[in-house]
């Protein structure tokens, strides 16, 4: 079956409880090549922790994980560097892969972050260590691509554009991509799949089936339920750093 | 040439110079002065089974460390005690035991001194190969395992997300530090080992701005202070551990004036 060739990651009914406590519980989702699965609820509903179950970083987990690909990019919600280490953005990008100059150089000028190349890691603004954190993810060319809340930070044209990069990587490296986000436009406007969490899955499927569900309703409010049926706005340009618009 | 005492003295220092500089980078970066504490302790209790035993002193300095190191690494996942706590109890209570141990050997003559603080005197040209060919192999398996631990010493979840196994780098870390203090125990004594690792490693720190730098400065800041070290403890015949502690103390203090500059810099 093509569907499996293509299948990277797939959860089944997982769950993780921490001090006796469901952080989340019974979700089942999957991730396929170059599709972008979304994870969408409100603060602690187990976002996060779906991520890290389906990376392998929780490892006593209820039902179970199987990972087809070991090439994975993530970019944690939270990433605490302890700066006794003197290490500037170069040596960040090759942490967990060896890569030649080219490489990190294409990567950090997609996430539009070239010039901090030499800098410190402690030097950098939240917005700026946020674009390093994705530019080093998507830089080792990854099969799946886990992003937690991967534009935090990050002022408004920047948002957008790397929503962007988001999308145009998914197409380009053919890779899968669990994504965290807040953003609804973009979740919709972008996400082949949506999965609504409220320590369980509360409601998925695609973003239109999804808008339509009452629970999804529920939890977000009628207006959000508005934002996704409408959007239907495209795209035909991107926003580079410094101002110019460059054609798709 | 080895027949000098001296001479081999000056070897050993830069051998185990060349391997507390590396190491020492990573005790700081992981946070593990005090682990480096507890083993050199229990160091004593290797030494006293060596001699009890007439057994090669850095050998069963290697297997006890160890031994320790794993029993607390599985003390932290059975009780609710705080890492320091189980820390200095291990520290302490190897160290104990060792001394007791110590006692009923009377028939053995012991340098105390010695033990605590370095001999170069002791150092053997047996010595030198252990110190060498170990301190080889240390920087050999640090090589090997330097992706995941480096990774996972930045941050442990992106490591472990990207498939690189930090727990099994971890392990093998501990392991390497039983191996530095085993062989290191003669020349620096086993009370200053961890400053030997630590105090070379913050003043490399002080003056670098990438992990490669500070592991170099790091390797000559130990190897100018075993040097220094070294010659004067000749000269004011002093012992060699806190000689050589005390110059590397001395070129951390320099090191200080090179951030006190920056800092001026940057306002």
């Amino acid at each position: 079956m093509s569907s499996n060739q293509n299948l990277l990651v797939k959860l089944n009914k997982a769950g993780f409880s921490l001090n006796n406590k469901w952080l989340v519980k019974g979700v089942s989702l999957q991730v396929e090549k170059g599709k972008i699965v979304t994870l969408i609820g409100p603060n602690g509903s187990g976002k996060s922790t779906t991520a890290k179950i389906a990376l392998g970083i929780y490892k006593k987990i209820d039902g179970s994980v199987e990972k087809y690909t070991n090439k994975v990019g993530y970019v944690p919600q939270k990433i605490s560097i302890d700066w006794t280490l003197p290490l500037r953005v170069n040596d960040f990008m090759v942490l967990t892969e060896n890569l030649n100059k080219e490489t990190i150089d294409e990567a950090l000028s997609l996430t539009g972050v070239i010039h901090l190349k030499d800098k410190n890691l402690g030097d950098l603004s939240g917005g700026e260590f946020q674009r390093v954190l994705l530019a080093r993810a998507i830089s080792k060319k990854p099969e799946l691509l886990v992003l937690d809340e991967p534009v935090q930070g990050v002022d408004f044209t920047g948002e957008i554009a790397l929503y962007e990069l988001i999308k145009k990587i998914s197409d380009e490296l053919n890779c899968g991509i669990l994504l965290i986000s807040h953003d609804l436009h973009t979740v919709m406007s972008a996400t082949d799949h949506v999965v609504c969490l409220n320590g369980h899955v509360c409601c998925s499927g695609s973003p239109m089936d999804v808008a339509k569900n009452n629970e999804y309703k529920a939890l977000f409010g009628e207006q959000a339920s508005q934002i996704l049926s409408r959007y239907e706005h495209r795209h035909d340009h991107i926003h580079t750093d410094q101002g110019e618009i460059k054609k798709n | 040439m080895l027949d000098d005492f001296f001479i081999r003295a000056l070897i050993a220092g830069i051998g185990v110079a060349i391997v507390t500089g590396p190491l020492g980078c990573f005790v700081i970066w992981r946070r593990l002065s005090y682990f480096g504490d507890t083993l050199s302790h229990s160091a004593l209790l290797g030494v006293t089974l060596a001699y009890s035993m007439e057994f090669n002193i850095a050998f069963s300095v290697f297997i006890i460390s160890s031994l320790i190191a794993l029993t607390l690494i599985r003390l932290q996942k059975r009780t609710n005690l705080p890492g320091d706590a189980l820390l200095g109890l291990l520290a302490h209570s190897s160290l104990a035991v060792g001394l007791v141990v110590i006692g009923f050997l009377s028939f053995i003559r012991f340098d105390i001194m010695g033990l605590l603080f370095g001999d170069i005197l002791a150092v053997t040209v047996d010595d030198l190969l252990i110190i060498w060919i170990g301190g080889a192999l240390i920087l050999l398996v640090l090589k090997l395992i330097w992706k995941p631990l480096f990774a996972s010493t930045v941050n442990y979840e992106l490591a472990e997300a990207e498939g690189l196994n930090p727990d099994r780098a971890k392990a093998i870390f501990t392991i390497l530090m039983a191996a530095i203090i085993a062989i290191s125990i003669k020349m620096v004594g086993l009370l200053l080992i961890t400053g030997m690792l630590i105090i070379p490693a913050a003043m490399a720190r002080n003056i670098s701005s990438s992990p490669q730098k500070m592991m170099m400065y790091s390797i000559i800041g130990g190897l100018l202070s075993v040097i220094l070290g070294l010659f004067s403890s000749l000269e004011f015949n002093t012992a060699s551990g806190p000689s050589i502690i005390a110059a590397s103390l001395f070129l951390f203090i320099l090191s200080l004036l090179k951030i006190k500059q920056s800092i001026k810099l940057k306002n």
